[in-house]
């Protein structure tokens, strides 16, 4: 049995279809997925991210913790912000990507993929037990709801208290919404201005409906699961479990900036990442466009410009509901990454010409 | 789920309206809400013969791909056109503007009725 969210009955009077996700029974789409995109491009849309993990690490050293336990260089973070980064193993292998939120000098909220949630706090306790710092998964105390869009802003202005001109991109603060006291970050994964509320099970259902009320004159819709995947590849975000694995180091994905080799101590994963960085990695991640119609889909062979020696795979794809034209991502042989490069990807025995591009595929104006 | 009474039904999910020998076939209400927004449809082409329960073209949707099963065996005759433009076609109006290709049938297959498709889907 799936684990329904705080926000079921919610989506069952909206008449969503749900999907299992990690677990947990969400919605996928309330009614045309298409739409909650283009409702999220053009004015807002609302996501029940409730599956999301949230862990706490708190105490003096809760800092030098997260340092020794990330790749990043969470005690750089100013309360109040937010920073993402990664968990690696000692190999370098990617166990989760996370947005870390800094609540207090001493207090930190590491937010993590449904799926890592275990792997993530087992990790995370492990590796403070040296430091004066508390692991504490507070999973089951949070629901999240996402206000994502353009018009997002007006819509959270009008319930909450929050000086939101003072609240910039990835920073946080606690708010009062519709009279619900909660955590309000602007933060998403869908590359528009946005919203993420960090709230109690039991309130979500207030705060949802007051964002709903509250979105009307906006064309707020609420939007699932499926429309969350397209907007973050246009927006060319990794998905963990595509993009991102344990078999695969930041490096792998492009993410030698997120590494902080120059942070004070070791940091799990430093040694093997550092070896790892003095080669250029095999396979690479890249951005991929085609023409037509037809997407490239996970798991499908990357050809190269003869279309038939394979040479990478291709990890999320979409016919991009903005753009109208088929984008995705694979992981290719390092020669092939240039920007321009004429590729072909199989798609079922059909041999299309496919484009290497920088991403994002799409940015807001 | 709307299931029209006059129409026959197919395990896979599609519909058929026979007229004499020819059939106009396409996918149920209820496949194309399991769907989701159809993006993409490979149709056979005019002239194909196709075999009952033979994958004869592909619906993609922004998530999936789903083969598309000829019902009965037969020639395709008719392609509907206006798909390859505006596959959404296939969500607003599954049993009308949205149908798929016609054929003339050679053998028929048992299809369901309406009543009968109806408690499949209800599981």
């Amino acid at each position: 049995m799936s684990t329904p969210s705080p926000l079921h009955e919610v989506h069952v009077e909206l008449g969503a279809s749900f999907t299992d996700f990690a677990g947990w029974n969400m919605p996928v789409r309330y009614g045309s997925e298409l739409a909650e995109h283009r409702a999220v491009r053009e004015a807002a849309g609302l996501f029940d991210l409730s599956h999301m993990g949230e862990i706490e690490v708190t105490g003096p050293e809760a800092a030098q913790a997260l340092d020794y336990a990330l790749i990043g260089q969470l005690s750089a973070v100013k309360v109040g912000r937010a920073r993402y980064s990664m968990l690696c193993a000692a190999d370098g292998g990617v166990l989760d990507d996370l947005v870390t939120y800094r609540l207090a000098d001493e207090r930190y909220l590491v937010v993590a993929n449904a799926a890592n949630v275990g792997v993530v706090a087992a990790a995370l306790t492990e590796r403070a037990e040296k430091f004066d710092a508390t692991v504490t998964d507070r999973s089951t105390e949070y629901a999240l709801i996402a206000v994502q869009g353009p018009r997002s802003a007006a819509i959270v202005r009008a319930v909450s208290d929050a000086d939101l001109d003072a609240l910039r991109y990835y920073a946080s603060t606690p708010a009062s919404v519709g009279g619900v006291e909660l955590l309000l970050a602007r933060t998403g994964y869908t590359g528009e201005d946005g919203f993420e509320l960090y709230c109690a099970p039991d309130e979500a259902q207030r705060v949802w409906r007051t964002l709903t009320a509250a979105g009307a004159p906006h064309e707020l819709l609420p939007a699932g699961l499926a429309c969350r995947d397209t907007l973050r590849l246009e927006a060319g975000m990794p998905l963990y479990g595509h993009e991102l694995s344990a078999q695969l180091t930041p490096f792998d994905a492009g993410f030698d900036r997120l590494v902080k080799f120059d942070k004070d101590g070791d940091f799990v994963g430093r040694a093997a990442l550092a070896e790892r960085a003095k080669h250029q990695p095999e396979r690479v991640l890249v951005a991929l466009t085609g023409t037509g119609r037809r997407a490239p889909r996970a798991g499908y062979a990357v050809l190269g410009a003869d279309g038939t020696s394979q040479i990478g795979e291709i990890t999320s794809g979409a016919l991009s509901p903005t753009l109208g034209y088929p984008i995705a991502m694979a992981y290719v042989a390092a020669d092939c990454r240039a920007p321009g490069t004429g590729l072909h990807v199989d798609v079922r025995g059909k041999a299309l010409p496919v484009e290497v591009v920088a991403l994002p595929f799409y940015q807001r104006s | 789920m709307d299931t029209p009474e006059h129409l026959k039904y197919t395990e896979e999910h599609e519909w058929l309206s026979l007229d004499g020998d020819v059939a106009t076939v396409g996918v149920t209400d209820f496949a194309q809400n399991s769907l989701g927004d159809i993006v993409f449809v490979e149709l056979p082409d005019p002239g194909d013969e196709v075999a009952a329960g033979a994958p004869c073209g592909e619906l993609e949707s922004t998530k999936s791909v789903s083969e598309l099963y000829a019902p009965a065996n037969g020639e395709v005759v008719a392609v509907n056109e206006d798909i390859k433009d505006t596959p959404e076609l296939v969500n607003s109006d599954p049993y009308g503007e949205g149908w798929l290709f016609r054929l003339r049938v050679s053998e028929l297959p048992d299809l369901l009725d309406a009543a009968d498709y109806a408690e499949i889907i209800k599981e």
